[in-house]
Parts: structure tokens; C-alpha cells; sequence
């Protein structure tokens, strides 16, 4: 339950210049771990993909793996960073039982990219984002909390420990203290947090599902006094798990910290607990003395050293950052501002790339992600890219429409047949018969009955009164029970009336 | 170097081990001697050498990012002193708030 006093947003930024600062925790996607040859795959069986190096155990030695290496490289120079010619490992020393080593191999104040930045987008402005380094370390494992309410940590009577993430590679990107972004610093942040994880996409390096805790952020923010230069004292949220969460546990702490500034108060350093369903953060565990990692350089591991034709070679592989990649489509794609804003929040990018990728064109695979699946997912409370239809079935589904073989009624209904998991659409359209009637004397009889059972309207029609054709084009529609195309339709009436 | 006894009172808490104040007084000696020893090597080394983490001059030992058996859930639980439910079972962590 929220126990603290809080200040107005908009009375908050009046006197006050909220700083931020994030910390991402990328988990790599590579096959095995950071410094064994354990799977690191999601989900398997608790404690069965562990061997003596991730447990820790007397005597075995780690080995860093290749890929974690490269695609940190590869994550630095997304980030316009600097790569380290040379750079250790170092142990940060801790007691937790999710660590066996009780230490986490990490990187401490040699990190393999540094000093970058990156620019992110937000109501069509564009803001720079200085990033402080990006280091590699290692995963812990999961604990299960047993014996308190709601499996948390507090009261629990003692605890269970999988030892399958410990020892998955993870690259932790830290921002400098980002100041100037005004009132709009939550939206920045959760824009900053957003464009990473579609950086990471582009790049490949990691399946970035912040709900599987493979993009993990906290969430730092101070203020200060306008005019002043110095930061102010500064509060870490975590458990903040998705890009809304971002944005609302800093707005949260920026009125927290405003009403303890504003009655004369000081804001304690301290680190703070998000909590999703009430919307308010809550003071973790008060420590008595400073964090003390006791950080040294692993003697187990031997420096990293990229050559610059290595780093030059991983640089040849950066895909364009998510901004310029958004510009570049939209431009290609021929959408408006608005059209792709749309496209971006609704989730549907790549999913029209890909479906264009089939030859589709680039309107008619906005139209099908945005309206037809947006409103099956919604339907099914899923994520779009989990409707049950590819973005090669809808291509297919245009296709049929660009041939005349079906029209948009007709492909609304395959498609659903589709996420039925009916087949191809070629095949349903056949299995069903579905195809629009493309024979001439079905179709001229249907036409000729139409005329006939409504004379009235087809004598006005031939005065000149076209827009009472529509009526005519109904009858006809229905006789055909929609497998024909209404501007066929309209041709044979004005062709058959004008005879 | 002269380690006071509050220095090693908050080693050995952050080393999560017990020590009484008698004990204080002798690790604190002890490591005063061992720390002068470590420091007897700064004098040898010159400006032209430098600093090493490591004994070896080797640097990128890699291994390829390829999968290889491990331990069964059997095998890894065998060494815990408790299991529960596959998983390795600990002690409370957090001693219960005042």
C-alpha cells in the first residue's frame, strides 16, 4: 500500500528539473552461456542445464564464449560507443544465494563500450540520449520465494534456487545522467527503453521480451531546483518491467520526490520497488553501510583485446538504427506522419515489413495488420505478432485479391479460416470454394433477375441516375453470396442497361 | 599499513564471518604483515613494468558458442544440503523486518 505523500505532476516541474538515468540489463539470446557450454534456453526443467562452472563449484574455470563477445561489440557500436582495445573481467563480490561463486563476473571500471549516445524519438522530436558504457557480466539464477504472501522475499520462510540462468550472458547498458528533458523525462525514458529493445531486435542479439526478464530496467531519477547545476540526491526504481511501467514509476518518483523537497525534506538514497498494480514504489530494504562489491579483475580470465579488423568487420553488420529505419520505411512505403506513428505503437512494423518482403503493397499490408488483425488479436488478448497469421499468408491473401480471385469481404473471412488453422489461403479458397465466379453466364443471369425484380430502379438508372445502381449491385451481390466483385458487377449492369 | 581493528571488523562482516574482538586484534597484526609483504613488491617494480592481473600474456581465449551436456537436475541437486521441488533449497534471506 502507497504510504507516501505526493506532489502534482505539472507543480512538481514548475519548480523543479527532474535527471535521469536507466540501466538496461540485456539478456544475450546466444546458445550457451557466458562462460560455459550449458544451454541457456527459457523454461527447461529447473536445474538442468547447470555443470560445474555456472554452480560455481571448486576448481572449474570459466572460458568467455565468442558470440557474447561480438554481439556486445556489435551492442557498443549501435550505441555510437567506443570499443575497448583492451578490457577485463572483474569479480563483484556479494552474498546471495542466487549467485553460488558469491561473486557475479562482470566488468568494472574497464567496460568493453563506452561513452556513446543515441537518439530517440518522441512527438516528432528528436532527443540525445549520452550512454556512459555498455559491460558484459552474467545472469544469476532465479529464486522462488516460499512462505510469505505473494512469493515475495519479505517474510518468506525460505527459498528455492534454479540455477539455469545463472551464467547467461547479459550486457548492462548504463546512461549518463540525462538532464533537459523538462516535464516530458518519463515519456524520454520509456522512448529510450523502447528504441533499445527494437535496436536489440534489429541487431539480433537478444529476444528482448521484457515480461521473460530478457530486457530488465531500472530506473533512476533526481531532482533539482531550476538553475541549479549540481544533481540532486537520487532514488533507483526497480522491477519496472515494461515500457509503460517505465514511464509511470519515474512520474510516480518525480511527485514523490517533489512533495519531500517542496516541505522542506531530503530524499534519501535508496533503492525503491515498483509496484505494477497499485502504481506507486515502495523503500527496498534499508542497508546500514554503503555497498562494498570489493570489485577485483577475475584472475581466471584473460583480458579481451578486439583487434580494430574485427570490431571493423562486426561494424559492417550494423542494421540502421530504429529512428532512421522508421524514416527510411515510411518514405519507401509512401505513409503519412500519422500512419506510421500508428504503425510503431500498434506493434505492426516488422510485420508489414515482412509482409511486403512477399511482394505485397505496402498500403494493403497496413490496412490488414492495423484493422482486420489488430481487431483478431485484440479479440484474442494477444500481441499482434501472435494472431495465428503470418505475414506470408497475408501477402497470399492480397495476392488472391490483386488476381480478382477473391474480394475484401471474402478475404476477411479467409483469413479468420486461417487463424483457424484451416491452411494456406490458396487452399482454403479452393477446400471452400471461395473463389469469386468468374463465369460469365451465372453471373449475367444473376444480373438479369436483379433488373427484373426492380424495374423502377433499373429504368432510373438508365436515365442517368447511376448512384441508384447500388441497389441493383446489393441484389446481385447477395444472389452471388459475395464471391464476386462489386465492380464487376457494376460494369455488367451499365454494360447490360446500355445494350 | 597499520590496519585498525574497525578495518577488519567490516572485512570480516562483508566476509560474512564471526570474529571476536580478541580476534580482531591478532588479524589485524597478521594482516598488517601480509599487506607489507605485497607492498615489498612495489619496490622491485619500475616505472617500465606494468601493471598485470594475470600471470599469463595472453589475452582473447575464446571458446565457440556451442552447446554441450550438462550436469542431469540429479546430478547438479546432489551436492545441495537441501532440495525441494528440483531446486536447491536455501535458508530465509532477509531476517524479517522490524
Amino acid at each position: 500500500m502507497n504510504v507516501d505523500a505526493v506532489m502534482d505532476y505539472d507543480e512538481v516541474m514548475a519548480a523543479y528539473e527532474p535527471v535521469i538515468g536507466l540501466e538496461v540489463h540485456v539478456e544475450l539470446n546466444t546458445a550457451s552461456k557466458m562462460f560455459c557450454s550449458c544451454s541457456t534456453s527459457f523454461g527447461a526443467e529447473p536445474n538442468s542445464q547447470t555443470c560445474p562452472v555456472c554452480l560455481g563449484l571448486p576448481g572449474a574455470l570459466p572460458v568467455v564464449n565468442a558470440a557474447a563477445v561480438a554481439s556486445a561489440i556489435r551492442i557498443g557500436l549501435a550505441l555510437n560507443c567506443s570499443i575497448a582495445t583492451w578490457c577485463r573481467f572483474a569479480r563483484k563480490n556479494y552474498f546471495y544465494p542466487d549467485m553460488t561463486k558469491n561473486f557475479q563476473t562482470s566488468q568494472y571500471d574497464e567496460p568493453i563500450c563506452f561513452d556513446g549516445h543515441v537518439e530517440v524519438e518522441l512527438d516528432d522530436m528528436v532527443f540525445t540520449v549520452p550512454i556512459e558504457r555498455a559491460h558484459m557480466e552474467e545472469d544469476a539464477g532465479k529464486s522462488l520465494h516460499v512462505g510469505g504472501a505473494t512469493g515475495r522475499i519479505q517474510g518468506a520462510d525460505h527459498s528455492l534456487l534454479d540455477y539455469n540462468r545463472a551464467g547467461v550472458p547479459l550486457i548492462e547498458i548504463v546512461t549518463k545522467p540525462v538532464t533537459g528533458c523538462g516535464a516530458k523525462a518519463p515519456e524520454i525514458a520509456r522512448a529510450y527503453v523502447g528504441f533499445l529493445r527494437d535496436m536489440m531486435r534489429a541487431l539480433g542479439v537478444s529476444d528482448v521480451r521484457m515480461e521473460q526478464g530478457s530486457l530488465r530496467c531500472d530506473a533512476n531519477v533526481s531532482l533539482r531546483p531550476h538553475g541549479v547545476t549540481t544533481l540532486g540526491t537520487r532514488t533507483e526504481t526497480k522491477n519496472v518491467n515494461s515500457l509503460r511501467s517505465v514511464e509511470r514509476a519515474l512520474r510516480y518518483e518525480i511527485c514523490r520526490q517533489g512533495a519531500i523537497l517542496a516541505s522542506g525534506g531530503k530524499v534519501k538514497q535508496e533503492t525503491r520497488h515498483w509496484h505494477e498494480d497499485g502504481e506507486y514504489t515502495s523503500a527496498g530494504r534499508s542497508k546500514e553501510q554503503a555497498e562494498d562489491y570489493r570489485y577485483f579483475p577475475e584472475p581466471d580470465l584473460v583480458p579481451v583485446a578486439p583487434s580494430p579488423e574485427w570490431v571493423a568487420e562486426l561494424a559492417t553488420t550494423i542494421p540502421p538504427s530504429p529512428t532512421a529505419r522508421r524514416a527510411q520505411l515510411r518514405q519507401q512505403w509512401g505513409f503519412s506522419a500519422a500512419e506510421m506513428r500508428d504503425v510503431v505503437a500498434g506493434e505492426a512494423l516488422d510485420l508489414i515489413e515482412a509482409t511486403v518482403e512477399v511482394g505485397c503493397d505496402p498500403q494493403a499490408a497496413r490496412k490488414w495488420w492495423m484493422t482486420e488483425l489488430t481487431r483478431r488479436a485484440n479479440a484474442l488478448g494477444v500481441s499482434l505478432d501472435q494472431v495465428g497469421v503470418t505475414p506470408a499468408q497475408v501477402g497470399e491473401v492480397q495476392a488472391l485479391i490483386d488476381e480478382g480471385v477473391i474480394n475484401d469481404k471474402v478475404a476477411r473471412h479467409v483469413l479468420g479460416l486461417v487463424q483457424a488453422g484451416d491452411g494456406s489461403p490458396r487452399r482454403i479458397v479452393a477446400d471452400h470454394g471461395l473463389a469469386v465466379v468468374n463465369d460469365q453466364s451465372q453471373l449475367q443471369a444473376a444480373v438479369d433477375q436483379a433488373l427484373a425484380e426492380n424495374p423502377d430502379v433499373a429504368e432510373s438508372v438508365r436515365a442517368g441516375k447511376v448512384q441508384a445502381a447500388g441497389v441493383l449491385i446489393g441484389a446481385v451481390m447477395r444472389q452471388m453470396k459475395g464471391q464476386v466483385d462489386a465492380q464487376t458487377v457494376r460494369r455488367l449492369i451499365e454494360a447490360t442497361l446500355t445494350d | 599499513m597499520a590496519l585498525t581493528n574497525a578495518d577488519v571488523a567490516r572485512l570480516a562482516d562483508l566476509a560474512r564471518i564471526e570474529v571476536t574482538n580478541d580476534e580482531l586484534t591478532v588479524l589485524a597484526g597478521q594482516l598488517d604483515v601480509i599487506l607489507d609483504a605485497v607492498a615489498a613488491v612495489s619496490q622491485v617494480a619500475s616505472a617500465d613494468v606494468a601493471p598485470t592481473s594475470h600471470a599469463l600474456a595472453l589475452t582473447n581465449v575464446f571458446r565457440d558458442d556451442v552447446v554441450e551436456p550438462s550436469l542431469t537436475p540429479r546430478e547438479a541437486l546432489a551436492m545441495a544440503p537441501a532440495v525441494e521441488d528440483e531446486r536447491f533449497r536455501v535458508p530465509r534471506i532477509l531476517e524479517e523486518e522490524a
